[in-house]
């Protein structure tokens, strides 16, 4: 199978500092990706090296089944960059014009698409107002149409919500849920987690440059349960076998944690322990959000 | 080619941020001065020529020489400053600010990127040049009577001159800040003229050493040495031969050789591949 995004140990070293240890991951066609982690967690610079703006040390990474900085992948790529800063002495048509004519597109056909486009994101009535003379939220929304001109087949997002009031938020959720109707892969990076919560189907959890989890979101919105089990005499095989009731089983210490779809699973999955001769010594189940899950997996150090 | 939409780019941000019009605002002050400064020497000298049809008329020719080869030397100077102060913040500004990235992450080279702002800069800078370097002609035309010659020849090497000059600011753009580029970028361009100057001034005292560190300097830059051979090249053969004391300081008595003018070009060239170059192996 191929993937909208595969990498493969992929890494960036800036001399001793290193952003990006081993980054490795599968995005695959059509899905709505969050990639999460605390400040400094090296998302930028992977969203960069994916987009062809830094070179990886080493490793190695495909968008849309081509190795990275192929130019004919590019023309299906639309990016929204992170504190985006654009010409500012142009107006909204001429930037849109101008981006167009990057992505070599048709006079005719680029006409209509900012239009379109100037619709969508609610800045039409601007039009021929320079950017100099723009909120930061419409200066959101103007690179959001322009990273959305060419109808990608897959659109990076660096915190597309930064700088919007809830009007903008509601825009951009609408915007995503509809590139996911059309099938379009969308990479988003955000610090919001209740806007990942409602937009994506999967997030990856990333610190220091390393995935530490990749969680399905709909497990999460059926009503995820956190259950952490203290115990003894656990085995491998044992825990393995808790994968039957529950997600991602992992054990620390004495503890094993893992998620579960649903609460009436606890008497069954405690059933299977005692039946493996392992001692339970305390249960606790608690409803995970998103934010929770976020702690429970980066820590609360925030990367330091 | 997405170059060519780089280059309008580039000349609209020119329009657009008034770059075009303080620098024709200042273009037009200059000329007006330099139109007034030509008129009263021309008038004030014509009593204190020498007596006799032959000498007088030499003594003029040289005069109106000179006074337009200076002003032409200014107009030189002028472009120059132009070609780094409009250079100076158009790689590194857009690296520093980010709006690289999203240009970058379209499907087009790098190198289409360098291509693309050194088209539109040398464009801009080819009018600047044409309107002030015309001008200062027209006007020695216009109360004179005295056309230059080799006009195309001159303004071609300046012209030149201005091309390399802008390059080496756009090299230093693609790798240091906007303030440190200005800085080198003039710094190069103050040890070339005063390189071209020892050079100049070797050549009269008969002095061989400072003729050779003159070509040293315009070696390592060789923007001034382009206008020595400019300026050679439209001096009429009679203010030449009358030498610096009556044609003044900016007539050119060391003459770079037509190798030096095909080494600028070689030099013009592996600027722009260094840019090239960097560019496209940089991190953004």
């Amino acid at each position: 199978m191929t993937y909208a995004i595969e990498t493969d140990q992929l890494r960036k070293a800036f001399g001793d500092n290193v952003a990006v240890r081993g980054l490795t991951l599968q995005v695959a066609h059509g899905e709505v990706f969050g990639f999460l982690g605390p400040n400094g967690a090296g998302k930028t610079t992977s969203l960069k090296m994916l987009l062809g703006l830094v070179a990886p040390t080493s490793g190695s990474a495909t968008l849309l089944g081509a190795p990275l900085g192929d130019r004919a992948v590019r023309a299906e790529i639309g990016f929204l960059p992170e504190h985006f800063r654009f010409h500012d002495w142009l107006t909204a048509q001429e930037f849109l014009t101008l981006h167009g004519r990057l992505y070599r597109m048709d006079a005719s056909r680029l006409r209509g698409r900012i239009s379109e486009l100037l619709d969508l994101v609610g800045l039409a009535p601007f039009r021929d107002k320079r950017l100099r003379t723009f909120s930061k939220g419409m200066l959101q929304r103007i690179g959001l149409a322009q990273a959305l001109l060419n109808n990608p087949r897959l659109v990076f997002l660096d915190e597309p919500t930064s700088g919007l009031d809830p009007v903008g938020r509601r825009l951009v959720r609408d915007i995503i849920h509809g590139l996911r109707e059309r099938g379009t892969t969308v990479f988003l990076n955000s610090h919001l987690l209740s806007e990942v919560e409602v937009t994506c189907d999967r997030v990856a959890f990333i610190k220091h440059g390393e995935v530490l989890r990749v969680s399905d979101l709909k497990v999460l919105a059926a009503g995820a349960t956190g259950v952490t089990l203290r115990v003894r005499g656990m085995t491998p095989e044992t825990l393995v076998g808790l994968s039957r009731w529950g997600q991602e089983p992992r054990i620390d210490g004495d503890r094993v944690s893992l998620s579960i779809r649903d609460e009436a699973a606890l008497p069954a999955l405690t059933r299977y322990l005692v039946g493996q001769n392992v001692d339970v010594y305390g249960i606790a189940a608690q409803r995970l959000s998103l934010e929770d899950l976020f702690i429970q997996i980066v820590g609360t150090d925030g990367g330091l | 080619m997405a170059a060519f939409v780089i280059a309008r780019l580039t000349f609209l941000e020119a329009v657009r941020r008034r770059i075009v019009l303080a620098a024709a605002l200042l273009g037009l002050a200059f000329l007006i001065l330099y139109a007034t400064g030509f008129y009263f020497a021309q008038r004030d000298i014509a009593p204190i020529a020498p007596e006799g049809p032959g000498l007088g008329m030499l003594y003029r020719s040289g005069l109106v020489s000179g006074f337009t080869i200076m002003g032409l030397y200014a107009v030189n100077f002028l472009a120059i400053a132009m070609a780094v102060l409009a250079t100076a913040d158009t790689l590194s500004g857009e690296i520093g600010s980010g709006t690289i990235q999203a240009l970058v992450s379209k499907p087009l080279r790098r190198s289409e990127i360098v291509l693309g702002k050194w088209l539109g800069l040398a464009e801009l800078l080819g009018l600047y040049l044409l309107l002030m370097a015309g001008g200062a002609m027209l006007i020695a035309y216009l109360l004179s009577g005295y056309v230059v010659p080799n006009a195309f020849i001159g303004l071609g090497l300046i012209y030149l001159e201005v091309l390399l000059v802008m390059t080496v600011t756009l090299a230093c753009s693609s790798t240091l800040s906007t303030l440190a580029t200005g800085g080198v970028a003039l710094g190069l361009f103050g040890l070339a003229f005063l390189g071209g100057w020892v050079e100049q001034f070797g050549a009269l005292a008969h002095s061989q050493t400072a003729i050779n560190l003159g070509i040293i300097s315009s070696l390592i830059m060789p923007s001034e040495a382009i206008w020595h051979r400019a300026s050679y090249e439209m001096t009429p053969a009679l203010a030449r031969s009358m030498g610096i004391d009556m044609a003044g300081p900016f007539i050119t008595t060391s003459v770079p050789s037509l190798l030096m003018v095909a080494y600028r070009f070689l030099f013009l060239i592996a600027m722009l591949v260094f840019v090239v170059h960097r560019f496209s192996h940089r991190d953004l």
